[in-house]
């Protein structure tokens, strides 16, 4: 299958989300420039992490004029895999692809560190290779994770299962501990009704070889990867 | 406007002595005009020139044979890692910007060191960082200024580091009295390039086009260089016109323009970046390593604000700049690119051959100065060296006098000095795994990062940084030995053979006597450390007029090394790892007393003779921890340092995420258990090993001239130490206990 893996300026986490694909899933995969107006028939596509254009503004607003996204939402509305990891969350849900919006973690830091994610739906695209209520342990590297949506939002996404993701304790509980950045609910990561487009904070690239201190990640990768009916990739 | 009048004020305002005068009146053959004395201030200032601190610097051994870039050569060294691989790394201070704005001024320290770093044609690969405040503790005086300066420069760090997309992987955080008001930030960069892409920074071919790229000149940062060059006062606030303001965003853009710009080597002459004095000392640097000249006109400089003169254009600090030179004809491969990257890119004027800075202004000549002589004959000073009149008095240490406290108490105490105390608070507002290379991050004896070299090729480096400035106030020399000696046996710990070495000197008002001597034994030491351990200098930066009206910094000459671990099985841990491991001595038990933590924390006592190094054994030791790892034989290793045997053997428990206890018998003679226990001998780590091995590995490094012992064994959820002898004791501290001690100091200080 094919993938993009979006670029604007001052992504940083494109090399990443390139390289587990290329060098780590042998995945056919390119890079789109966000002035570029056209994904090239992409299968899938990752808008990553990093500050786009400084994130000035608000994070990801900026972004979402880019031409690039206006073939991001057509290829959404086709059905296609869209990923959104940490700044490219923040620029789905300025586009309108996710609803809600991500501000200033309440603590107010930057924060970095590998903590605990709980599967809270794997009847999705992008977590069938996960169980329910599985912990991962994935990094996160944000200081504007915090998921705000109104009451009846939320309400949808638990009642849609959209949630894919919720920051637990490494024993699956949701406590308020161990949420890093005072998201609603705990979310970590959400999908569009139609679940083909997935937002989260966490880093799932950084945590696909055992090297890095954990693999967690790869699952969400090769659960997308069977979802196109790639056979099950040899794993790192 | 006008250029005011050059009076006697004027110049020393200018940081210039009546004869530095005298010699640009020599060099220009002319009274020099305001933007040209401007220009000469800026250049000759120690920031610049090493005019106080360079025949010292000429001490360091600087070669070997993976040197491709030597220090003082270019904006980095360059080190060869084999396969056609080369790292460019070095380590820049920011601590006057960061004195009176310390977010800013860490933030544009980061975004220098970078700009160094990709101005030799290396991706940065990671950041490092030291730094030195006064205590944060909230009995303590200068509590709260000490903490809004830490969490600013911290801020700083991460916003710059986290928004540019290079890891900061590791570093090091000590609090002393002596930095109240002077804090020191040192930022180290590493990057990763092909040698034979090595970019250089000469200004050749007479007619080649001059490039201005990056963002646009301001009035931030005028004369920031000078004013890194004297003593912080209380009227240094009103400086803060010096200091830069950093945009990580345009430097990202800047960085992928600058790395897409270098693969077309046809394009490109040389390249520099504008950092400390801008403008003028990329110009002239260039034209002076080019042998020929160059020729502006600062009409043509992208500008942030109408009306600035020549003076101010010439000596402004803003960030992100780089001026590069063009092969002719090769115009639109640069435009093009920087295009591409939305950056302002301007032709600015071209390569001459008369051997002159020349800068006009819309056509008219404004200074027209020497290059050479500008860059490269500051006037060079041999100061005044004394040694100070209270160092041997400082030596002294009478042990009767100091009772011996309560061991269980004491080990809870050190954990929560904010010297000891885990620095997540600190690092986790950093992005440590970035770029998906930090194999053992944060909170290890080194931080050890993969390189890619080809697809699924990778290489494995390990760094850290060091400086035990305790050490260097009570004896230099012996004090900046320390200082190699523990950095090297920091990467011995995870597998790594140093390869060379960076160094930041940070230390007061060179004029004072005192403070001379310290820099030269300083210097002295690092020189003899280098040696001993065959690794070059490859460049670093001298930080002096640290310091505030209470007086000098400690000495603080601090190291960076990077080494290199053969295979990815050899990567140590420093923690424990498995239940039932024994555990391994490797040195002597020691009882040196003289400048420890224990003595400063407990007693409050910061005096005595540093411990001794003897080099032979710290190398022997060095060698034979890296062979045992080699050999598979090593499971967790980790150097004994501030604190002694308990703390290491604590750190190993509480540090990682295992938290596994331990059992130790020590069965041996002593004269004073605290000193046991707490003193700093060198020369030492604590290794873990399969308990079937442990005789024969003990047997194999006193085979080596290496004294090893196995004093226990890991396991349980208790650090249990039993000590025989005429007067037994028994102590027992809960592992989650000083986990928690040790793991909240930061927050509960600065929360």
């Amino acid at each position: 299958m094919r993938w993009a893996v979006l670029q604007f300026p001052a992504s940083n986490c494109d090399q990443d989300a390139f390289h587990v694909l290329k060098n780590v899933l042998a995945q056919d995969v390119e890079y789109v420039w966000h002035k570029d107006s056209s994904l090239s028939g992409a299968d899938a596509i990752v808008v990553p992490g990093g500050f786009s254009y400084g994130d000035y503004l608000r994070c990801g607003a900026i972004a979402r004029f880019s031409p690039i996204m206006s073939a991001v939402k057509e290829a959404a509305a086709a059905g296609k895999t869209v990923l959104g990891i940490c700044n490219g969350f923040q620029i789905l849900c300025e586009t309108g692809l996710l609803p809600g919006v991500l501000v200033r973690n309440t603590s107010l830091h930057f924060r970095c560190e590998t903590i605990p994610v709980r599967v809270e739906n794997p009847a999705s695209r992008f977590t069938s290779d996960y169980l329910t209520g599985q912990v991962l342990h994935l990094p996160i590297a944000h200081g504007e994770g915090h998921y705000v949506a109104d009451e009846a939002t939320l309400d949808s996404l638990f009642q849609h299962k959209q949630v894919l993701f919720t920051y637990s304790d490494a024993q699956g509980r949701n406590t308020p501990g161990a949420n890093p950045n005072g998201s609603q609910r705990h979310i970590a990561g959400i999908c569009n009704r139609a679940g083909n487009v997935l937002g989260l904070m966490p880093h799932p690239e950084r945590a696909s070889e055992k090297i890095l201190g954990s693999a967690d990640g790869l699952g969400l990768f090769t659960s997308i990867l069977a979802s196109h009916g790639v056979p099950q990739a040899q794993a790192a | 406007m006008l250029d005011p009048v050059i009076t006697p004020e004027l110049i020393a305002k200018h940081g210039l002595t009546t004869e530095e005068f005298q010699r640009i009146k020599d060099i220009l053959k002319r009274e020099p005009n305001f933007t040209e004395m401007g220009i000469f201030s800026v250049m000759w200032s120690e920031h610049c020139s090493y005019k106080n601190s360079r025949l010292e610097l000429r001490k360091f051994p600087t070669t070997g044979p993976r040197v491709l870039v030597k220090a003082g050569e270019e904006n980095a060294g360059v080190i060869d890692i084999g396969d056609g691989w080369g790292v460019a790394f070095k380590m820049e201070s920011h601590n006057h910007p960061s004195a009176v704005e310390p977010f800013q001024g860490a933030a544009t320290g980061v975004g220098g060191i970078l700009r160094d770093i990709f101005t030799m044609g290396a991706r940065p690969v990671f950041l490092m960082n030291s730094l030195r405040f006064g205590d944060i503790r909230p009995d303590k005086p200068n509590a709260a200024t000490n903490r809004r300066l830490l969490s600013g420069v911290v801020s700083g760090i991460a916003h710059y580091g986290n928004c540019i997309g290079v890891p900061t992987v590791g570093g090091e955080i000590y609090f002393d009295a002596s930095y109240d008001g002077n804090p020191l930030v040192n930022v180290f960069c590493l990057g990763t390039l092909k040698t034979n892409e090595i970019q250089r920074g000469a200004a050749t071919g007479v007619g080649n086009p001059v490039f201005y790229v990056g963002a646009r000149t301001g009035r931030d940062g005028l004369a920031g260089a000078a004013f890194a060059s004297r003593d912080l006062t209380e009227d240094s606030k009103a400086d803060r016109p010096a200091v830069q303001v950093g945009d990580p965003f345009i430097e990202k853009l800047l960085l992928e323009a600058c790395l897409e710009l270098f693969q077309h080597p046809e394009a490109i002459v040389g390249v520099q970046d504008m950092g400390a004095a801008g403008l003028t000392c990329s110009t002239c640097e260039t034209a002076s390593r080019g042998n020929s000249g160059i020729e502006i006109d600062l009409a043509l400089v992208p500008q942030r604000e109408p009306g600035m003169t020549p003076y101010e254009t010439m000596l402004s600090e803003s960030q992100e700049r780089m001026l590069v030179i063009v092969r002719a004809g090769h115009e639109a491969t640069i435009t093009k690119i920087f295009e591409k990257w939305d950056l302002p890119c301007a032709l600015i004027g071209r390569v001459t051959d008369d051997g002159f800075m020349r800068v006009k202004n819309h056509g008219a000549t404004v200074a027209e100065i020497p290059a050479k002589q500008l860059a490269d004959e500051a006037p060079l000073y041999k100061r005044e060296a004394t040694r100070p009149a209270d160092l041997d008095e400082r030596q002294k240490l009478d042990l009767t006098s100091i009772p011996e406290a309560d061991i269980h108490d004491v080990l809870g105490k050190l954990l929560a000095t904010p010297d000891l105390a885990s620095k997540r608070w600190v690092y986790r507002q950093y992005d440590h795994m970035v770029r998906v290379g930090t194999v053992t991050a944060p909170g290890s004896d080194a931080a050890v990062v993969r390189i890619p070299t080809g697809e699924n090729a990778w290489k494995y480096l390990a760094a850290s940084v060091d400086c035990n400035a305790h050490y260097v106030a009570l004896e230099p020399k012996l004090g900046a030995l320390i200082a190699v000696a523990e950095c090297a046996r920091n990467l011995a710990m995870t597998g790594a053979e140093p390869l060379a070495l960076t160094d930041n000197l940070n230390f007061g008002n060179p004029h004072n006597p005192e403070n001379f001597y310290m820099l030269q034994q300083s210097v002295d030491g690092l020189a003899e450390g280098c040696r001993a351990f065959d690794i070059p200098v490859t460049g670093g930066n001298v930080s002096l007029y640290n310091q505030s009206p209470a007086g000098p910094i400690d000495p603080t000459p601090t190291v960076g090394i990077v080494g290199i671990i053969r295979d990815v099985k050899h990567i140590t841990p420093s923690h424990f790892q498995n239940s039932g491991d024994a555990i391994i001595l490797i040195g002597d038990i020691g009882e040196e007393l003289g400048a420890s933590l224990y003595l400063r924390e407990i007693h409050g006592l910061k005096r005595g003779r540093p411990p001794e190094l003897n080099l032979d054994r710290e190398k022997k030791m060095h060698d034979a921890v890296r062979s045992l790892i080699r050999l598979g034989e090593i499971r967790s290793a980790h150097d004994l340092a501030e604190g002694g045997l308990l703390v290491a053997l604590a750190e190993c428990a509480i540090g990682g995420t295992k938290h596994l206890g331990a059992t130790i018998t020590l069965d041996l003679s002593y004269s004073r258990l605290d000193a046991f226990l707490f003193g700093e001998s060198q020369s030492r780590a604590t290794i873990t090993t399969r308990p079937e091995n442990a005789s024969a590995l003990v047997a194999l490094l006193e085979l080596r001239g290496v004294p090893a012992r196995r004093l226990g064994t890991v396991g349980g959820n208790e650090l249990k130490v039993q000590v025989s002898g005429p007067t037994p004791h028994e102590f027992s501290w809960d592992v989650s206990s000083l986990h928690q001690i040790w793991n909240g100091a930061l927050d509960s200080y600065l929360s």
